[in-house]
């Protein structure tokens, strides 16, 4: 392969990482493989390859900035959501039955509500729970502090774990009314 | 400590991400506060439902074959750098007196410590070698094909496979229960000679476990972790063997794979 080895260690062995944050990204399979062939694109040609490093955060980066500059240009708008904290606080004096609820989330379920998620809270939950990178790795993917991933990261699960109780009980109503 | 400011050192203790004082005083806390006591346990609950739920899209093929196509047609280095500086990208120019220096100071310093430690500084070095060496087979062994030799979940099919191929029985354990099942097995050749590579699943990381005889010179029971450009290594020697474990998946679930492993 006449990409170089920038692209055989940089790229190609983190493809299915930069398809899913982009995925997860963009919320949709189309737009996604738009974004990552040009982040890799941008990755071999630019970048002249990463010198050395994390090639995975160091990919995950420049998939993320090219989602964000696709998103600017969709105007999807959604990087100017906001995080209402009255409405979204999180009450820790949950009765068990809720908790025995989480425990049968399905699927579906989970996608929309991540998918619901404000996009920088959603791209640190991609980033740690389907990827697996560390805080150190999710801080240099993102170009932020430790301490603000982990802050986001427990405001992203504390809306989840929200949007999830508001989607069950939404079925159940709906169960009710039939 | 007041329950409200722990909430994202909770997210911190449970992602184990926390430094050792910061663990234990968490730890103290649960012990007495029943409200963060039933957080952590939402939050896993919740953590379970992401990682088992099918939520990874792994990218498709014919995305791979694009780009490994368009790579291929991409212009030589040379032509890059006119195209950045016809672009008004700034190079950095690299500094090779600068950089020399540094080598040399960098020698020095070595030889300094290295009077004092040196069977220590040679395992190091002996050991980021052979993780390199395991970094670079992983990667190897994920390009289409190459991944396994004989395909099975099941450790009786797994082991015997390897008879009369290696001059050492490798223990196969399937851990599928604890969420790390095994999908097979191949020879593979690491630190120049032959070992066993056992592939495991977890979520949708693969972890390849090079198995050989322990030369007794270094290692315990505990794993010890590197991380090399971007994929995470650990090593342990149990029963007479060392293992390696590497993946791309994070080092928290490699470290608890690997001690599972030999418990």
């Amino acid at each position: 392969m006449s990409g170089g080895p920038s692209f055989e260690l940089g790229v190609l062995p983190h493809l299915d990482a930069a398809y899913n944050l982009a995925r997860w990204l963009v919320r949709n399979p189309h737009d996604a493989e738009d974004v990552v062939q040009e982040a890799c694109l941008r990755a071999v040609r630019f970048f002249g390859g990463y010198q050395e490093g994390n090639a995975r955060a160091w990919l995950l980066q420049i998939v993320r900035n090219t989602a964000y500059t696709f998103l600017e240009k969709k105007r999807f708008g959604e990087l100017t959501e906001e995080f209402d904290e009255t409405i979204h606080a999180t009450d820790t004096d949950r009765p068990d039955a809720e908790a025995a609820l989480l425990q049968s989330v399905e699927t579906r379920m989970l996608q929309e509500a991540l998918e619901g998620l404000p996009v920088r809270f959603r791209e640190t939950l991609i980033l740690r729970e389907l990827e697996g990178l560390s805080y150190k790795e999710i801080a240099e993917v993102m170009s932020v502090p430790i301490g603000t991933v982990m802050s986001s990261l427990a405001r992203g699960r504390a809306q989840l774990r929200e949007a999830l109780l508001a989607a069950r009980d939404k079925e159940v109503q709906r169960g009710l009314q039939r | 400590m007041a329950c409200k400011d722990n909430t994202p050192l909770l997210h911190g203790y449970s992602d184990g991400e926390l430094d050792l004082v910061r663990s234990l005083e968490i730890e103290e806390h649960l012990k007495t506060c029943a409200s963060c006591a039933q957080e952590l346990r939402e939050q896993q609950t919740l953590r379970k439902n992401i990682r088992s739920a099918s939520l990874y899209h792994r990218a498709p093929e014919a995305l791979r074959a694009r780009i490994i196509a368009s790579a291929s047609n991409a212009p030589a280095r040379a032509g890059e750098q006119s195209r950045a500086a016809a672009s008004g990208l700034r190079i950095v120019k690299r500094r090779p007196v600068l950089e020399w220096l540094a080598v040399a100071a960098a020698i020095l310093i070595a030889l300094a410590l290295g009077i004092r430690i040196i069977p220590g500084a040679l395992n190091v070095r002996q050991d980021n070698l052979v993780a390199e060496e395991l970094v670079a087979s992983h990667i190897r062994s994920l390009q289409p094909g190459h991944l396994m030799d004989v395909v099975s979940t099941d450790q009786h099919t797994v082991k015997p496979w390897f008879d009369g191929k290696l001059d050492f029985a490798p223990p196969v354990r399937d851990l599928a229960e604890q969420g790390y099942p095994l999908i097979g097995g191949r020879l593979d050749y690491v630190g120049g000679r032959d070992v066993a590579a056992l592939v495991y699943q977890v979520r949708k990381h693969y972890i390849n476990v090079f198995v050989w005889p322990d030369d007794g010179k270094r290692g315990g029971d505990r794993p010890d972790s590197v991380s090399k450009q971007g994929y995470n290594v650990a090593c342990l020697s149990s029963g007479g063997m060392r293992l390696c474990g590497v993946t791309d998946a994070n080092a928290e679930d490699l470290r608890q794979f690997m001690l599972l492993l030999v418990r």
